[in-house]
């Protein structure tokens, strides 16, 4: 990631911290997000395999039997992985891009062919491949919903989570008018952040020692889905339960060590090891 | 009633026998045909792929007869730039075998992109940090190189070759096919090695990742090694099934045994590199992902036996069948051991494509497993339907094994 933009100043980074201690697994944020971005509906959507959802929520367990079972809700919207994305250096016609200025993985729809070279090389299952025409059932109100600030995809390409890149436009606009240069860490945010009823997900600038994601992504308890693949994923997740956060990635016998104490803007927190050995 | 079109001194069936011949290879296309129209037509809902497997059978295909075809490029290298002279007799196969193998995959191809008006975005706008870019740029021209390889071979039709102009142009071409074949040999190594590479550069997906020699990981010199050594043992096999078939004999043993033994020794090679390979990967990649090498198969219908047959019924075995001149001088011992070693090449690409994507890496997702639909299956046995067909036309009306009608002299009447 280039530390600076064209105007010499620093880069920014948008990034996301997702609470699991606090999602209820509602689904408000699967959604917002579909109705932000025009995703496609199926008149049966029972076919998990080929729907199309850009935060996706899954439901995680400790494994264990009564009464010691526990479970946490996972959403997983694309990581918008920052060093060298995987799906990025495979698509052949440049179809994605990570924008050095904002982080964001794009992809652009009129120019993908559809050969998902992306999709196998994503290791979290956030593309999506349209396998039939847009459909946005009348008479249903869908149609109505329709967002026209978001295109919506044709069969036969690839789509995925942009952070509501559009608000970011939108937000951009609105402070040139107001000739301003920068926009303050409330006028971006995602559809899913803003309509998460228990505030579960913050999302800002990484690179902005000001906004709130860049704190908490300093916390031990803090940590990203299968970080050790070298993706570096732009979307972070915070859970004081050592079991989530021993599911946020693989590990060998032994390997997985347990937050024990951290050192959190000179806070000393103390969290309850062993609560669950997984 | 075609008997002005037949090559001079051999025999062939007669023209009903030949249509009847044709008509289950006729079936199979207009089987893929309807596959095709409703894929293009309706969209690739008509297959079983999904957001989870985005390759499927038609890449399986794909890469399999592209391993298969390799036998093109290396006995033109091996002809025409090492000058082993005798496999003049079986060059001809080859490049037709090759011709049919990576048409066919290009039309699957075609097929298999969600867009496909939009295929020529691979070009215009081409990332150039893809290996699937490399592949495209390297199969598209290579099948250039292959038509103009073939086009020698038509020309050589008796009822063409009197047409003096088309004679000339036939006999130039074939003077200057050794530029051809250097050209055949630079692409193709490129794109088998590409076609490797594809897998090998998904660092996320640790059952494909490799590490690798600058930006080469070590899969593309594994496709490459293993292309060449199956390449020419699937010549072989289509040279044996069309001897059956005609209960002739066209290609003299000194040809057949010359590939089979090379063939052994490269495939001997590839088996002792794709050990190191994979012994790299248990104790390289796989841990530094957090994984053992029985977490991969823990699960779903993909299991650890897919590389033991890939490595010791389908690779060992036949490399020792191969490397001992009795073992491959049998006839049957050499077709056992070329039909296990395409199958373990075959096997080899099922792992990297269908397995990579039944994995798991997220370790709360679960495994998965793919059965493909009629369509898939139509459009993948269309190309082996388009190749009994091409090969037998070209068998009936070429003369495509030059050596016979010396081995099957004609008794004059």
């Amino acid at each position: 990631m280039k530390k600076e933009n064209d105007h010499g100043k620093p880069g920014h980074k948008y990034g996301m911290v997702i609470n699991l201690d606090k999602c209820t697994g509602c689904g408000t944020c699967m959604v917002a997000c579909a109705a932000e971005n025009n995703v496609s509906v199926r008149p049966d959507q029972s076919d998990k395999q080929r729907t199309i959802t850009w935060m996706r929520l899954y439901k995680i367990s400790n494994g264990k039997d009564f009464p010691d079972t526990e479970i946490s809700y996972f959403p997983r919207p694309c990581m918008h992985c920052d060093h060298h994305p995987p799906c990025v250096s495979v698509c052949v016609a440049t179809a994605t891009k990570l924008d050095f200025h904002t982080g964001i993985v794009s992809q652009i729809y009129t120019r993908c062919i559809g050969c998902r070279y992306c999709q196998a090389a994503c290791p979290y299952g956030a593309r999506y491949f349209n396998w039939w025409d847009a459909y946005f059932p009348k008479g249903k109100g869908l149609d109505r919903y329709l967002s026209p600030e978001v295109s919506p995809r044709m069969r036969g390409v690839v789509e995925k989570c942009t952070f509501c890149h559009h608000r970011l436009m939108r937000a951009k606009t609105q402070a040139y008018a107001e000739d301003r240069r920068e926009i303050e860490e409330n006028e971006y945010q995602t559809a899913c952040t803003q309509a998460c009823p228990a505030g579960a997900i913050t999302f800002g600038d990484l690179n902005n020692p000001e906004h709130q994601v860049a704190k908490l992504i300093k916390h031990p308890f803090t940590f990203r889905l299968l970080e050790r693949l070298g993706t570096e994923p732009k979307v972070y997740y915070y859970s004081s339960r050592d079991w989530v956060r021993k599911l946020g990635d693989n590990f060998l016998p032994g390997e997985y060590q347990p937050v024990v104490k951290g050192t959190w803007m000179n806070e000393e927190w103390s969290t309850k090891p062993g609560r669950d050995t997984f | 009633m075609d008997s002005v079109l037949l090559p001079h001194g051999v025999k062939r069936c007669s023209p009903w026998a030949f249509f009847f011949w044709t008509l289950p290879w006729l079936g199979l296309l207009a089987w893929g045909g309807l596959s095709a129209f409703l894929c293009l037509w309706k969209g690739l809902n008509q297959t079983n792929m999904s957001n989870v497997f985005a390759f499927a059978l038609w890449i399986v295909f794909d890469l399999a007869v592209i391993a298969l075809g390799a036998g093109a490029f290396f006995t033109g290298f091996l002809t025409y730039i090492i000058g082993k002279k005798e496999l003049k007799n079986i060059i001809n196969t080859a490049v037709i075998i090759g011709f049919i193998c990576y048409s066919g995959a290009m039309a699957m191809l075609g097929i298999d992109i969600g867009q496909p008006i939009r295929g020529w975005f691979i070009f215009w706008h081409a990332n150039i940090h893809s290996m699937l870019v490399e592949v495209s740029f390297c199969i598209t021209c290579y099948l250039m190189v292959l038509a103009i390889e073939f086009i020698p071979i038509i020309l050589e039709n008796r009822k063409l070759e009197e047409i003096k102009e088309l004679r000339f142009f036939g006999r130039n071409l074939h003077e200057i096919m050794a530029v051809f074949a250097a050209t055949g040999t630079f692409l193709s190594f490129f794109h088998q090695g590409s076609l490797g590479g594809m897998f090998g550069v998904m660092y996320a997906r640790p059952f494909a990742a490799r590490e690798g020699f600058y930006i080469w990981p070590w899969t593309f010199f594994l496709f490459v090694l293993s292309a060449i050594a199956c390449g020419p043992l699937f010549t072989i096999l289509c040279t044996k099934l069309t001897e059956f078939l005609t209960r002739k004999k066209l290609v003299p043993d000194s040809a057949i045994q010359l590939l089979a033994k090379i063939s052994g020794w490269l495939l001997s090679l590839y088996m002792v590199l794709k050990i190191f390979d994979y012994l790299g990967w248990m104790y390289g990649v796989v841990p530094r992902a957090g994984l053992t090498f029985e977490s991969f198969f823990k699960e779903g219908p993909y299991g650890v036996w897919m590389v033991v047959v890939e490595m010791i019924f389908c690779g060992i075995l036949p490399a020792i069948i191969l490397m001992t001149p009795e073992g491959r001088k049998n006839q049957g011992w050499l077709i056992v051991a070329s039909l296990l070693t395409c199958i373990g090449v075959v096997l080899n690409r099922f792992l990297f494509i269908i397995v990579t994507l039944a994995i798991p890496v997220m370790p709360f997702d679960r495994f998965w497993s793919y059965l493909p639909t009629w369509q898939e299956w139509g459009i993948g046995l269309a190309v082996v339907g388009y190749g009994f067909l091409v090969f037998s036309l070209a068998y009936r009306y070429l003369p495509v094994f030059p050596k016979e009608r010396e081995l099957n002299p004609i008794a004059e009447s």
